[in-house]
Formats: C-alpha cells, structure tokens, sequence
C-alpha cells in the first residue's frame, strides 16, 4: 500500500463550484421549508405512514434529482449516462442493499450528515460522517489491493 | 410558492450540483474513496464548497422566526452516540465504496439512465425496507410531526 502514491484526475474548480451548488439547494429547503436536505431520508419516507403528509414535498424532491439527471445531456456536456464503474450486478445489489440498509440505520448519508449535519456542528452527524468516509475508505483500498479494481 | 414546487427546485438544484461536482459518476467517487494508489482528492472540494455556503446561511436562516414556507424549523435534536448509528454509518460506506453510489447521485444516475443506477436504486429501497421492518420496527420514524402532515402541500 501506498508505493505508487499519486494525485490523479484532480478537478478542483468543479468539484468546488458544485460543492457550493448543492450547499445553495440544501440551504433553499432550510430556508423555504425549514428541513435538512437529507436524500436517504426523504427517499425512506415511503417507509414512513405516519408522514404521509409529507410524501408530495418529498417525491418533488427526488423528481428534482431525476429531472437533473435526464438533462444533464443538454448542460453538462454529453451528460452521464454512459459514466460507469466495473461492477457485476450481483455487487451492484450488494451495495444497494447495505447503503439503503446502512443509511436508515445510521440516520443518514452524505447529505444529510456530511453537509447539512456537519455545517450545524451536529455529534451524531460528526461520528457518522467519519464512520463512513472511514469505511469508504477502508473498503476502497481492499477492493484495489485484494480483486484488482473490479467486483 | 407551494412546497411542491419548492422541494423541485431545490432537489433539482441538488442534482445539478452532484453533477457538476463529479459525484454523480462512480469512478471518480471510487477514485476519492481509493486513498491507497492514484488518489483523486476532489470530492473533499465538493464538501469544502457546500460546508462554506451551508455553514454561512444556516446560522444566518436560523435566527429567522419561522421559513417561508413552513410553520416551523424540523431539525434533527437528537445528540447521543448510539451503536446504530456507527454501525449504519460503517455499512453505508461499504456499499457507497463497491458501487461509487450514494442516495442522491444514484437517483440522478437513473435519471440519466445509467444501467448501474438502474440495478443500485430497487437494492437501495429494499435496503431501507429491510431495516424499517427488522431493526428499525420499534424506532420512532425521523421527521415531521403529524400536524404538519398536509399542510399547504
């Protein structure tokens, strides 16, 4: 580990002008609508009966994703559809099942925890967000050392 | 302005940053997550830059007696370090290293269409199922309050 350290396809400017993007959304639902940005949360309100009432804000929101994602072809050059990792479906259900499962369980995600958490200098939000980069670091690195890249 | 509308605008505008941020492709999220060789840093920007704005105007939005369009501010009181919330983190950020995918971007992914979101997003759903109806059963559901529940929306 770490012979070959490098800094690769490091995009600063973008990565940045987005970052301040997605803060601008998260603060426009607390201003507008005094809420978190949270995105696990809003997609487990489906779970959530006893908030029904707030399932119609809450799939605006997703929808507001989706819509992002279907035109980014028009504004973000040939958009992201053909983007992609090499990964089997079996790893892709994997994933899905331990961050839909994991997310509910630790109250969030990087949303709701690594930015709007975060900002408020919320404990919980602190310790979940260095758990999972944590995590998402360790788990990186196996998959790099142990299979190559690929799952 | 309605909430509906509202949560739009805003959800859109949350998934015009991921992309621009780069968070929407699972390459470059896997090459931030692999600090080991070869290492892309730039997603720590993407925090930096949302933390600045967010960490400006929630202080700022908070001194306000109530939102625009609600009655009230909901946030999250809760401040005790439980397991569960450890653990869960831990999970989540296993499978967000095997896929590249988080909640947001894996639902502006299948906006776009893109096959891994396709696969990821029904796995996600039933994760959260599995544990609203196991572990989850006997927690109160975070959020709203009941008497909010349809307001104006």
């Amino acid at each position: 580990m770490f012979e070959s350290f490098e800094i690769v396809n490091f995009t600063p400017v973008s990565a940045f002008v987005g970052g301040l993007v997605i803060g601008l959304a998260a603060l426009w639902m607390m201003l507008a609508q005094g809420r978190i940005a949270g995105i696990s949360g809003l997609c487990a309100g489906v779970f959530q009966p006893r908030a029904a009432g707030n399932l119609p804000w809450q799939l605006a929101f997703l929808f507001g994703l989706l819509v992002a994602g279907a035109s980014s072809g028009l504004w973000a050059g040939e958009g992201i559809s053909s983007y992609g990792l090499s990964r089997s479906q079996p790893a892709l259900i994997v994933a899905g099942l331990l961050v839909g499962f994991g997310t509910r369980m630790g109250s969030g995600c990087t949303s709701g925890h690594g930015i709007c958490g975060l900002a408020r200098l919320s404990p919980r939000s602190m310790v979940a967000t260095g758990v999972f980069m944590t995590s998402g670091f360790v788990v990186a690195s196996l998959i790099t050392n142990l299979s190559g890249g690929a799952l | 302005m309605s909430r509906i509308a509202s949560s739009f605008f805003a959800g859109l505008l949350f998934g015009i940053g991921l992309v621009l941020a780069g968070m929407a492709d699972p390459t470059k999220v896997f090459g931030f997550l692999n600090v080991t060789a070869a290492w892309d840093p730039s997603l720590a920007l993407v925090m930096g830059g949302a933390l600045l704005v967010y960490g400006i105007g929630y202080p700022l939005v908070r001194e306000w007696e109530q939102p625009l369009l609600a009655e009230s501010f909901c946030v999250p009181e809760r401040s005790e370090i439980t397991g569960n919330l450890a653990v869960g983190a831990a999970l989540f950020g296993a499978g967000w290293a095997i896929a590249g995918f988080c909640p947001g971007p894996v639902i502006v992914a299948l906006g776009a269409g893109m096959d891994a979101a396709v696969t990821f997003v029904p796995a996600m759903f039933v994760g959260m199922g599995l544990y609203r109806f196991t572990l989850g059963r006997n927690v109160e559901p975070a959020g709203p309050a009941p008497r909010e529940a349809g307001v104006d929306a």
